[in-house]
């Protein structure tokens, strides 16, 4: 599954059109994360506990579209686009979607 | 009088602390930051659409750069008088470039790791991660940068 997110693929033409394909999921940190958290705010600096949680819910959302992409029958995913928002105290909502498509490879 | 002493003291050692250490902390990583940027000059991002003429098919793909930061005492202690006269929270500012700047080298780390030359279509999203302190509320904030790497062969600079 290639996935970008231009508007084309380099290399490859794009041959149909499957929709709008997407994935969602709501993460809340746990409550040892957040003392960590607490304790960075008086140092500063990177809290990778969070950049993980983040980035491995990002990679989650962006499984559950191109699942959805795949049961559409398409190769390849464009023009992606990613949103956050917090739906509550503590909790992110992380968002991705794009253009479910089949593409081939140029010769 | 004691108590009022057991109450300035806490906050004064966190702005020593948050000074000093939080001092140390972002100069090493404004150092760390130049060093991994040098090492990366090769490469060109751009926030167009637009894929550059005669590019490779075979690494492209979307490369991903995330950092969640968080401000140290002091720097949210000074925020913390500033917004009442207002005006420029400069130490926020140093603050975000480091997270965007990083955000950005780790985008382009991970598409050198795929093979590629360039980063196209860049995307940068900023998000507060809500502290739920009750008390003064420090800054965290999530720094998101995405796009498609894509490779360049008759590109000058490799």
């Amino acid at each position: 599954m290639i996935v970008v997110n231009t508007e084309l693929i380099p290399g490859y033409t794009i041959h149909e059109v499957k929709g709008l394909v997407q994935g969602n999921t709501i993460r809340a940190k746990h409550v040892g994360r957040d003392l960590m958290a607490g304790l960075k705010n008086v140092v500063g600096g990177e809290l990778r506990g969070y950049t993980e949680l983040l980035i491995e819910a990002r990679r989650q959302a962006l499984e559950r579209m191109l699942a959805q992409a795949e049961q559409l029958g398409a190769n390849a995913v464009v023009n992606v686009r990613f949103t956050t928002s917090a739906v509550t105290q503590g909790a992110a909502e992380l968002y991705a979607y794009g253009t479910a498509v089949v593409a081939e490879q140029e010769n | 009088m004691a108590t009022f002493w057991f109450q300035i003291l806490p906050v004064v050692a966190f702005l020593i602390l948050g000074f000093s250490i939080g001092t140390i902390v972002e100069r090493a990583h404004f150092r760390r930051l130049a060093r991994r940027e040098a090492a990366l000059s090769y490469m060109l991002l751009t926030d167009t659409k637009s894929i550059p003429q005669g590019c490779v098919p075979q690494p492209c793909g979307l490369v991903v750069g995330d950092v969640v930061i968080a401000s140290d005492y002091f720097k949210t202690f000074v925020a913390g008088i500033r917004k009442i006269i207002g005006g420029e929270l400069r130490t926020y500012e140093t603050l975000l470039e480091r997270a965007r700047r990083e955000a950005i080298v780790r985008m382009m780390e991970s598409a050198r790791a795929m093979g590629s030359n360039r980063v196209v279509n860049v995307r940068l999203s900023t998000s507060t991660v809500g502290s739920s302190q009750r008390r003064r509320r420090a800054a965290m904030v999530e720094i998101y940068a995405y796009g498609t790497a894509i490779c360049v062969p008759d590109d000058p600079s490799r």
